[in-house]
């Protein structure tokens, strides 16, 4: 028996063997002692605070809303240490994980986002850590393998499979249920068994309550519409799980990839199909018969078959919507932030922003006030997005980059 | 429910032999070649059949079963092919229990209440849900009453680390067997196995069905072992995947090599 409730609705549960049960189990009750301690939670603040840098900055737009009546506010999470959201909930995870008397840590990663942020807290925390990353995310996100590595990690590039997010996942499964007894898996995102849903939930929310507060200290009001990025879903259930009670229309938005219809995406919300996959009931890319499909994104944090629990259920009963931009809608994004307000955003993060971008050009005369997750920074994605407009020949004569040419469905 | 499992263990009793029960993946390389190691196995002297569904993604399964899993994939194997394969099997072979061992999505994907249907026609007595542990075994989907339904037994994993209260639900029950682990971690002969002598004797103090000891069992050595353990036999999957894999393009080699393997590890389940 759980002491919380492993599901959303008909979404969750814990469809793990039985050999990890035990550990699953210690590590909610675990949770629920923490959530009701006042030196664990005054140790979590500490660290956000003054290791972390938090709370991050609300930025209003200048330049890229110019000529509409919106406003678009970017939460900052690019301005997080490590670079991205996922510091947030590592230091909580780490903090269980001292708790329950772990010497080592091991983690799946993407993007290599949550692959940094587990190697940092590792380091200060004198954690053994191994990440597991696909063999292709490690190629198109080099400078990440680089991080974990300089900070002490071990990183095992993973060759089954297709090489991403879930081959990562299957594998650092793996050596959970082998070693679970030193070790603990922190897993990335709001997705996976119970209780990992509920617990990277609790320790995201933090950025939804920030920027609903700061919203409102801005504007005087909620804002018209909130919005994330979503791969596994932890920097959007993070935004949106303080605007769940209110009437604040929540977008959480999945990469087209090179487009719905061509089955080259990670739209897992948008076509995928219910199943049960990494731990939990959701809704997977896959066959007709339950195989799990290769996913697809320019993106390598949003490339994954299969997405948290929670989202599924926020799906079926509607109260936030999942929406999806191509490849080029969110390059241009990541080009347009950067020329505009001089800030890089994450490709995962652009996709967020693109639909933001979209919403104020189908209606540049309303006026609505859009507030972002700026979830990550893309310093990460320098290399792989010049070698894309290189490719695809978007430099002028002068090396400025071609703007207008990028997203053609403009 | 059929009466399969229950009496082979109780014709083994008889004779005071322990069961030795190999494990391969169905369509691994191919539907044709697969029927014929089903065949041999069974003519080796195996005394049960415990056969996998090949899944893209088997998180419980080291190398060799994962590469298994890819082979079968590749030769075009779906759920569907598998159990036709048992049926087919199943036409020349009345007596042997088979049990399957899937992946929990496979199962909802196609239907939960269809798969079980299918697994009774195809001729399979038990299944084996990798990825349900006790406690989500009614928790969302009821897969008891769904397998109970259509007259399958569902077979639980006793792990060692497991509490009281868990080993008291998986004795009252796992059907067919228990399948009882030797260790932690995922299938694979890489690692040794362990004792779990205690696990063993609490299953059988609270009357559990016959415990199948698992994971790194690779050699006659090891059987001995898991029936001196107390178990009441033993499976092998790696290690007779592994002479599949390493025959892969010589069948009348692959069949022969299964054969010797599965005499050598009956052979040490007739206890003195």
């Amino acid at each position: 028996m759980t002491l919380l409730n492993p599901f959303f609705g008909k979404f969750g549960g814990m469809y793990v063997p039985e050999v990890l049960i035990p550990a699953l189990t210690e590590l909610e009750a675990t949770f629920v002692e923490a959530m009701h301690s006042d030196k664990f939670k005054a140790e979590l603040t500490d660290l956000l605070n003054n290791y972390a840098g938090r709370p991050t900055c609300l930025t209003l737009c200048r330049n890229l809303t110019k000529g509409t009546k919106t406003k678009i506010y970017l939460k900052r999470e690019d301005l997080l240490h490590g670079g991205a959201h996922k510091t947030n909930q590592v230091i909580g995870q780490a903090l269980l994980a001292k708790h329950m008397g772990k010497t080592r840590i091991i983690a799946e990663t993407g993007a290599g986002q949550h692959g940094v942020a587990t190697a940092l807290i590792c380091s200060l925390m004198g954690f053994k850590c191994r990440i597991y990353m696909g063999e292709f995310d490690a190629q198109r996100q080099r400078p990440n393998v680089f991080r974990m590595r300089l900070m002490g990690a071990e990183v095992c590039e993973v060759k089954s499979g297709s090489g991403t997010l879930k081959d990562a996942c299957n594998e650092a499964l793996r050596d959970y249920a082998a070693n679970f007894t030193n070790t603990h898996y922190m897993i990335g995102t709001a997705a996976g068994p119970h209780p990992f849903p509920t617990i990277v939930r609790e320790f995201q929310k933090i950025i939804g309550e920030e920027a609903r507060e700061q919203i409102n200290q801005a504007e005087g009001r909620d804002p018209d519409a909130a919005i994330a990025c979503v791969g596994g879903g932890s920097n959007a259930i993070g935004l949106f799980t303080a605007f769940l009670e209110s009437k604040v229309p929540l977008f959480g938005v999945e990469p087209a990839g090179l487009g719905l219809e061509t089955g080259r995406h990670g739209a897992t919300l948008g076509k995928g199909t219910e199943g049960i996959f990494f731990g939990a009931r959701s809704l997977n890319l896959q066959n007709f018969e339950g195989q799990i499909n290769e996913s697809y994104s320019i993106s390598a944090g949003l490339d994954f078959p299969s997405v948290g629990p929670q989202h599924a259920y926020l799906q079926e009963t509607g109260r936030a919507k999942y929406v999806s931009v191509t490849d080029d809608e969110a390059l241009e994004a990541f080009v347009l932030l950067s020329q505009s307000e001089g800030i890089i955003p994450a490709m995962e993060s652009a996709h967020a922003l693109a639909y933001a971008i979209k919403m104020m050009r189908q209606n540049p005369d309303k006026e609505q006030v859009l507030l972002v997750n700026l979830s990550g920074r893309g310093d990460k994605d320098i290399f792989n997005v010049d070698s894309i407009l290189q490719q695809r020949g978007f430099f002028d004569k002068d090396g400025h980059i071609m703007l207008d040419r990028i997203n053609p469905q403009r | 429910m059929t009466a399969r499992f229950h009496d082979t263990f109780e014709a083994l009793k008889q004779k005071n032999e322990g069961a030795f029960v190999p494990f391969v993946t169905l369509c691994d390389p191919c539907f044709d070649t697969s029927l014929k190691i089903l065949n041999t196995l069974t003519q080796s002297g195996a005394d049960a059949l415990e056969l996998g569904l090949p899944f893209s993604d088997p998180c419980a399964d080291g190398v060799t079963i994962q590469a298994a899993d890819q082979r079968a994939l590749k030769a075009g194997s779906t759920t569907q092919r598998c159990f036709d394969l048992l049926a087919k099997f199943r036409e020349n072979h009345q007596e042997i229990p088979i049990s399957l061992l899937v992946y929990v999505n496979l199962v909802v994907v196609f239907g939960t209440d269809k798969f079980f249907a299918e697994a009774k026609k195809s001729g399979v007595d038990a299944v084996l849900i990798a990825d349900v542990p006790s406690c989500m075994l009614t928790a969302g989907e009821d897969f008891e009453a769904a397998a109970h339904r259509h007259g399958i037994e569902l077979v639980l994993i006793a792990p060692s680390n497991t509490d009281d209260k868990t080993v008291d639900f998986i004795a009252r029950h796992s059907e067919g067997y228990v399948y009882t682990l030797s260790r932690f971690g995922i299938t694979g002969t890489d690692n040794v196995f362990g004792r779990p002598v205690d696990l063993i004797a609490k299953l059988k103090a609270r009357h559990s069905a016959p415990t199948l000891l698992g994971f790194g069992i690779s050699t006659p050595e090891h059987v001995k072992i898991a029936l001196e353990c107390g178990a009441d036999g033993a499976i092998s999957g790696s290690a007779v995947v592994k002479l599949i894999e390493k025959n892969v393009h010589n069948e009348a080699a692959m069949l022969e090599d299964l054969m010797l393997f599965v005499r050598a590890m009956k052979a040490a389940t007739k206890k003195a």
